[in-house]
């Protein structure tokens, strides 16, 4: 039935992670950070179903369902965060908004 | 060959290729609209794995719901082109290498520990009918806590959004 390695399966899902952690790291843009959140969440995601493939197990596809809610959650918060700090600060650079730095 | 294994590569290879296009443009529009065709590549990898609800799932939430609320912000604050950072060599980029060999420790694990290939057939794991009875019958709290997040998260992001309070 299957004739793919779940390895196979498994290393695409951390390149992808490995991508999204490099995008949090070298971008600016907030708006690109989420993006990059958004990738290493679905790399994670992947490797969740194909592991319930590979048990046989549905649980695996219910945390992604519940993994999918908690990014549109996030994702609504974070761009609400960003319109606000671009209406306060006339900025969505990262590292030009250091009001909490200490 | 089988199909199966050229959909893997070909998707894969995709993936691969549209999360790099994310990361590296200028642009955020080109970005966004690389991270929507990643999502539908990896729609069909879920596809690929059995998985067709959340395959489906997939490009409603992701590439529908959650990537025309980015693209509308992109719009909205009407953002150029973004400028590199300020210093040439800043601790960000040692924390990226630090994570390449973190990659690379990762494919030493996998190789390592977990086993080959898939078990023989489960095909119905992924049905909505297998999903919806486990997820009514032994996940409901979650679910339901889950109602409640979406719903904290609804009314956070419209008091966040709005001009000050009068």
């Amino acid at each position: 039935m299957h004739t793919i390695p779940i390895n196979y399966y498994l290393i695409l899902s951390a390149i992808i992670f490995i991508i999204g952690v490099v995008g949090v790291l070298t971008r600016r843009n907030a708006i690109i950070l989420f993006m990059s959140i958004e990738m290493m969440l679905n790399a994670v995601n992947l490797t969740f179903i194909s592991f319930a493939t590979y048990m046989g197990d549905t649980a695996g596809q219910i945390f992604v369902f519940f993994v999918m809610a908690v990014a549109a959650a996030e994702a609504a918060v974070g761009l609400a965060i960003v319109l606000a700090l671009f209406r306060n600060k006339k900025t969505v650079y990262v590292d030009e908004v250091n009001i909490l730095k200490w | 060959m089988n199909l199966e294994i050229i959909t893997f590569f070909v998707l894969g290879a995709l993936l691969i290729a549209s999360g790099i296009t994310v990361i590296t443009y200028k642009n955020p529009v080109v970005s966004a609209i690389a991270l929507v065709f990643h999502f539908f590549m990896l729609a069909g990898l879920y596809l690929n794995l059995h998985a067709e609800f959340l395959a489906v799932l997939q490009i409603l939430v992701y590439a529908g719901a959650i990537m025309v609320l980015v693209i509308f912000v992109i719009m909205l604050l009407n953002l150029g082109d973004e400028e590199k950072f300020k210093e040439k060599f800043n601790y960000r980029k040692l924390i990226a290498i630090i994570f390449a060999f973190v990659l690379v420790l990762q494919f030493a694990i996998i190789y390592s520990t977990v086993a080959g290939s898939f078990p023989g057939s489960q095909n119905s794991v992924g049905s909505p009918g297998v999903i919806g009875a486990d997820l009514f019958n032994n996940y409901l709290f979650p679910f339901e806590a889950i109602s409640l997040l979406l719903l904290a998260a609804i009314i956070g992001s419209v008091i966040l959004a709005k001009r000050k309070v009068d």
